[in-house]
């Protein structure tokens, strides 16, 4: 198992934001996050990269107890992820952004990482991009910015956080491809995304959050057709 | 169709702005055959206060560190002048690196405890910190208490013998400070850790989620500011000869100024600082003999800066035409292969 959560509760004063979770990453699999706005689908990711600490249980990557290592080790062990609303390096340039996370993300040398980067911004389309300033990108530039970037640091799980939305039909497929050839490279993923049948075209596995717990797990039309999952989701599932 | 790709960082401009500072560099070197005795020491608070504004600008503009107590480790590092001096019986010069060493260890214990400050609790928190200092200072007779002290005779002439080889050596110790706070800031921001340094400014969490030690590379940051800004702190005092501990622990004389100068070049901008220390001693030159109206005219020129051209002097420049004398900037070439 490459990341497991036993039992993760974090509250903020009297909001439950993550109730108990369980959850698991299996080494080469893809999973998909579905739930409500404020669920806590994204606190959940803060609580595996180590923005957030849990309250109580216990996170795993690799068999290690991470749940007190800072963010920067987790990055390290192999841990990538990318942000919901960008948080881009402005005033470096678009190839500056993945050098920095290539070259501590990776732990490699600057000298070593550049081939990888360019590699990196040629797939995700952003190789024209690469010597404007981050800060003057469109926002789904930075949204495929945050995808690069985090590709950049080499990781084993990669954690992506809304990156479909905005996206016309084909550059929805084009980026369910990319993700698909990721996937088959061998890092496991874990996807949170609104854009049901994008997600759907790529996972193995759907999970459902609601009010911070568990609401449904496993195969995706199964979990789909799951009575609870088409309550929450009304308008989506009827689709 | 595979493509090659190439990372460069220098310009045409940077190039030839290269042959022009070595040139420079070579000049100001020889200076003691040319330079007369009063030049040399305004030469010696001009490469002072550009090493301290190199590493002020080092700590606010790319770590975000926006310290008003960097006076501490300008008095400590003159106290170690006097304390090596005096009571250990070592050559000045050999104090002025030892004066380094001392702030910076000055500096964990500081960094321990101001490190806990975020933002504007950060800047007040270093202040008081440094009047905590001066006050020490003060307490100890036996280094003169409130009033301070002289560096006796003996001592400045272990130096050299005569004044004219020790005005050339202190006056290429304040070459080499200066040159070498430049040339640190620089290659600093030539490795990794200079993109790190400006990712963690660009984006805290992000730098975090990316791998880098955000607390670390700040600390290593403030450590090594105090320790050039130590080594400026015995080559002040080594040129004044007296020590105080108002005068080593002053603010304005040695944070208020290197803001203004900072500010006023550019923040974030290795030129800025050199930009900036120019504008600083041209003002002096020009209206020292005015008193208070001198301090009024650079305050209300800050704040006209600050609102007109937030980028300094510098940036204006280097945003109109372009020009770059210290490229840290990694552009990624695309050369198309054709296939045959």
């Amino acid at each position: 198992m490459l990341i497991r959560l036993e039992g993760v509760t974090k509250r903020f004063g009297a909001l439950t934001v993550a109730d108990g979770l369980d959850l698991h990453l299996a080494e080469g699999e893809a999973v998909g996050v579905l739930g409500p706005n404020g669920a806590g689908k994204s606190t959940m990711f803060n609580l595996i990269t180590g923005g957030l600490r849990p309250d109580s249980g216990r996170i795993w990557f690799d068999g290690r107890d991470i749940t007190r290592l800072s963010p920067h080790s987790r990055c390290r062990m192999g841990i990538g992820r990318s942000y919901q609303i960008p948080h881009p390096f402005a005033k470096m340039t678009v190839f500056e952004n993945l050098l920095v996370a290539a070259a501590f993300g990776a732990g490699e040398p600057e000298r070593a990482v550049h081939g990888h980067c360019a590699a990196v911004l040629e797939r995700t389309g952003l190789l024209a991009k690469a010597n404007v300033p981050a800060g003057r990108l469109t926002l789904l530039e930075r949204k495929r910015l945050e995808l690069a970037r985090a590709l950049a640091t080499r990781p084993r799980a990669l954690l992506l956080d809304e990156i479909a939305g905005g996206l016309t039909e084909a550059e929805c497929h084009a980026l369910v491809k990319t993700i698909t050839a990721i996937r088959d490279e061998g890092v496991s993923i874990i996807w949170i995304e609104h854009v049901v049948h994008a997600l759907l075209s790529v996972v193995d596995r759907l999970v459902v959050i609601n009010f911070g717990q568990l609401l449904a797990e496993g195969e995706p039309r199964r979990v789909m057709a799951d009575p609870k999952v088409r309550e929450v989701y009304m308008g989506l599932a009827a689709e | 169709m595979a493509n090659r790709f190439t990372v460069v960082t220098a310009t045409r401009t940077s190039r030839a702005g290269g042959v022009v500072l070595l040139v420079l560099l070579a000049g100001l070197a020889a200076g003691p055959w040319w330079l007369g005795r009063g030049d040399m020491r305004l030469a010696v608070e001009i490469g002072s206060m550009l090493a301290l504004a190199q590493m002020w600008n080092l700590l606010a503009g790319y770590a975000g560190l926006v310290s008003v107590g960097q006076q501490a480790f300008l008095g400590l590092g003159g106290y170690a002048l006097f304390v090596g001096g005096i009571f250990l019986g070592l050559n000045p010069l050999v104090c002025i690196p030892l004066a380094g060493l001392a702030a910076a260890l000055f500096a964990i214990p500081t960094a321990a405890l101001v490190f806990r400050l975020r933002a504007a609790y950060f800047a007040i928190g270093t202040w008081v910190v440094a009047e905590v200092y001066m006050l020490s200072f003060a307490q100890v007779s036996a280094l003169g208490g409130g009033s301070g002290m002289s560096l006796p005779a003996d001592v400045v002439r272990g130096i050299a013998e005569d004044a004219g080889g020790r005005d050339a050596l202190i006056y290429w110790c304040a070459l080499a400070l200066a040159v070498g706070a430049t040339g640190l800031v620089y290659g600093l921001l030539r490795t990794r850790h200079g993109l790190a340094l400006t990712a963690i400014r660009d984006s805290e969490p992000a730098a975090e989620s990316v791998g880098i030690d955000n607390a670390r590379t700040r600390w290593l940051v403030y450590i090594a500011a105090a320790f050039v800004t130590g080594m400026v702190g015995a080559l002040v005092f080594l040129s004044k000869l007296r020590i105080s501990p108002d005068a080593a622990f002053s603010v304005v004389d040695w944070t208020a100024y290197v803001i203004f100068i900072v500010v006023i070049g550019g923040v974030g901008r290795i030129e800025g600082p050199i930009v900036g220390t120019i504008v600083f001693f041209v003002l002096r030159a020009f209206l020292a003999d005015l008193g208070a109206i001198y301090l009024i005219v650079l305050g209300l020129l800050a704040v006209a800066v600050m609102l007109a051209a937030p980028q300094g002097l510098w940036g204006l420049v280097a945003e109109r035409a372009g020009v770059e004398l210290f490229p840290v900037r990694r552009r990624l070439i695309v050369e198309k292969e054709q296939q045959a």
